[in-house]
């Protein structure tokens, strides 16, 4: 007989040995698809970890692609993971993600073509406030009515969908577009572009100030009284209460961070490497740092590792794609995978293997 | 000392030969926005791409990338490809417009594609199909066929690209019909079924019996075939709801176009342009005329097919008044593509406003 038995304490061990193992099991089970494929297993998990890194022909510019593709991934899941250990459920980032992004580059483009210097961080403060107002929305319908938050979070990401395709199809158009949905584009726009800090590293100021969050929030919850409120409050809630947090306070606060740190990110993403509001702006960055936040287990400097590692199996994925003719459902099922198996090898942090037949006690 | 520099050469000679031989099969990307058994847009371009490739056979590598959100990650394919040696990529969505040029500045000596754009470079072409010529004739075939006079029309965005379908639709469904009354229905997505039946039921409950549609699924077909009344195939035959509810079809044919683009880049011929074809090149096809439509009005359609195609007819011709009765087109007037390009007003005698 084989059981499982609660561990009095989540395993240390384990906490840092599963994502390890999920990424190992990932990549057996995912080599065995790719084999099922008619596909070089071996080649492809080489091609997915390791030539964006090192392949002398893709990683010199591959490896800056890396920051860029885990720079809004680690500042959204950064402020969602704040909210998941107070048990706040904001699933709608990617909702505060375009509404920063849409917000911040209205402001801008209101007084285009400006060449102010003030312009950009006035952009920034914009695109954290369009996101935080969008997050407010489920912070006050669940504190006044109680509503269920993960499902107007997650509603309004379809709202905020549509006031996009707005924007880029009429309120912010290019209007020197000819009619073709799409906002100016910023990267013409040297005032307020988004670029690459130094050259060729993929450094730009999203990238910077998901850098800024991992150190605060690891100070936020490691230092700071409001931090330990946060973990009170999704630990034992009835705890909390007694020791006089107010659990409004904390939702208020959570979505706060999380709809800022989102709006933030698209402002960067609008700015800098996808240069304009259109349609199909959003590309589920929002949705995708919800896995990341899982991956690194709630903790900042977990975050940034997942953030980076999950950039890496899509840009991996491309390459897979492209070098090897995958198909792109194979690639989406391989980040899938790893999401699954670190749920699954989760288990082994709360509970232990016994074999044989249960004490009496 | 001699021997290094020896083996040296002979690693770079091999490195060149190796770069010699790659480039002796030129290599062609495709990059697609949706997955390629979407049903529809992207599926098109797929298959347009693999007859491009049976076509040449091993004369040329072909490589394809599907689901590429537009924006930072296409701009990110696109530079893995050209990296990769590709030699001519055709970006298939509109979003890819500015990515294509961006990174068609890094890459001088690849060659660009950009499908629906209009943005143009030494290196980068736009290629879009007239569409709306084909919308002429089913539109003409929806005024024919409908007895209560009103057409109902499931648009997805609007942007120029389908206000002028459904300019064009209206101005020939009345040349049908002059009493008939055109709806709109917008969904705001290129590809969903489920919305797209809702819209068809909407349209119908609305009283109209036959619906066109600007998006991709064949769900509005579905839902015709259940509740009665005629519809279109869009961008595919759909020639599973032949011969009703689908009683003829706009089709998308991008192969004549690509063949003749990876000709070109065979025999070095290859210049940057911006073409805008129609019936008469074969980048838009009518599918078979099914169903109860009356042999008179089938004829006249093909009639009108025939004349398009060879240019004694634009299906934009006046007189033709805007929405809010000011002139547009004065008789025998002809709209130019700018215009066209541009179009941001419905014809007049549509009602409703484009939604902004």
């Amino acid at each position: 007989m084989i059981r499982l038995e609660r561990r009095p304490q989540p395993s240390r061990l384990w906490t840092a040995v599963t994502p390890l193992l999920a990424v190992l099991l990932t990549m057996i089970v995912g080599g065995l698809m790719f084999a099922a494929l008619g596909k070089p297993p071996l080649e492809a998990i080489r091609i997915i970890f390791w030539d964006p890194l090192f392949d002398p022909q893709f990683s010199g510019y591959s490896r800056p692609q890396l920051l860029v593709k885990a720079g809004p991934l680690i500042l959204i899941a950064i402020g969602l993971s704040i909210g998941f250990r107070a048990g706040v459920w904001n699933i709608g980032a990617e909702g505060q993600y375009i509404m920063g992004a849409v917000t911040g580059a209205a402001v801008g483009l209101a007084v285009y073509p400006s060449d102010s210097a003030l312009l950009f961080p006035l952009m920034i403060v914009a695109g954290a406030l369009g996101g935080w107002a969008w997050a407010m929305i489920p912070a006050v319908l669940k504190t006044r009515f109680g509503t269920n938050e993960i499902l107007v979070s997650l509603m309004l990401v379809y709202v905020a969908e549509n006031i996009l395709a707005s924007a880029s199809s009429s309120w912010l158009r290019n209007p020197e577009g000819m009619g073709f949905p799409g906002s100016r584009n910023f990267k013409q726009w040297p005032a307020v572009h988004n670029t690459e800090l130094i050259p060729d590293t993929g450094m730009h100021w999203g990238v910077v100030a998901a850098f800024i969050a991992v150190i605060a929030a690891y100070v936020l919850l490691a230092r700071h009284i409001q931090g330990f409120n946060i973990r009170l409050t999704g630990e034992a809630p009835r705890a909390a209460r007694f020791a006089g947090v107010n659990p409004a306070r904390i939702v208020f606060l959570c979505l706060g961070i999380a709809g800022a740190l989102a709006g933030m990110a698209g402002l960067f993403e609008v700015t800098g490497p996808a240069g304009q509001i259109t349609i199909d702006f959003n590309s589920g960055y929002g949705f995708t740092a919800i896995i990341v936040a899982f991956l690194g287990r709630l903790h900042p400097v977990g975050i940034l590792l997942a953030g980076l590692l999950m950039a890496l199996t899509y840009i991996g994925g491309e390459l897979a794609q492209l070098m090897l003719g995958l198909p792109g459902a194979s690639i989406q099922l391989f980040q899938g995978m790893l999401l699954f198996f670190l749920l699954a090898t989760d288990v082994f942090t709360n509970y232990r293997i016994r074999f044989g037949s249960e004490e009496v006690a | 000392m001699k021997r290094r520099t020896l083996l040296a050469s002979a690693a770079l000679s091999l490195a060149l030969s190796g770069a010699a031989f790659a480039q002796d099969v030129p290599k062609i990307g495709f990059v697609y926005v949706g997955p390629v058994n979407d049903g529809g847009w992207s599926q098109h371009h797929h298959e347009s791409a693999m007859q491009m490739k049976e076509h040449f056979g091993d004369q040329i590598e072909l490589v394809e990338q599907e689901s590429v959100p537009e924006g930072a990650d296409a701009e990110r394919v696109l530079t893995q490809m050209a990296l990769s040696g590709a030699d001519l990529i055709f970006t298939t969505s509109f979003g890819y417009m500015d990515p294509t040029i961006a990174v068609a500045e890094k890459f001088p000596d690849v060659k660009f594609e950009h499908a629906t754009g209009y943005k143009t470079a030494e290196n980068v072409s736009a290629y879009s199909a007239r569409f709306y010529e084909g919308r002429a004739i089913t539109g003409f075939l929806a005024g024919a066929m409908t007895e209560t006079n009103k057409i109902g029309y499931i648009g997805s965005f609007p942007i120029p690209e389908v206000i002028r379908g459904i300019n064009s639709s209206f101005i020939h469904a009345q040349k049908a019909n002059p009493d008939v009354e055109l709806s709109v229905v917008w969904i705001s997505s290129w590809f969903d079924p489920a919305k797209e039946a809702d819209a068809t039921q909407a349209l119908l409950d609305q009283g109209a019996d036959v619906v066109l549609a600007h998006t991709d699924s064949t769900a509005p077909l579905s839902v015709l075939e259940k509740a009665g009344g005629f519809g279109f195939g869009q961008a595919a035959d759909m020639a599973d709801y032949k011969p009703e509810p689908r009683i003829s079809s706009i089709i998308d044919d991008w192969a004549p176009y690509y063949i003749d683009r990876v000709q070109a880049i065979l025999d070095g011929t290859w210049e940057s342009h911006n073409v805008w074809q129609g019936i008469g090149d074969g980048m838009v096809g009518i599918g078979e005329i099914t169903g109860p439509v009356p042999e008179e009005v089938k004829a006249e359609a093909l009639q009108m097919k025939e004349d398009i195609a060879n240019g004694d007819y634009h299906p934009f011709t006046g007189p033709l008044n805007k929405q809010d009765g000011s002139a547009w087109l004065a008789e025998g007037e002809v709209a130019d593509d700018g215009t066209l390009a541009g179009m941001d007003f419905y014809v007049e005698g549509l009602t409703g406003d484009i939604p902004n």
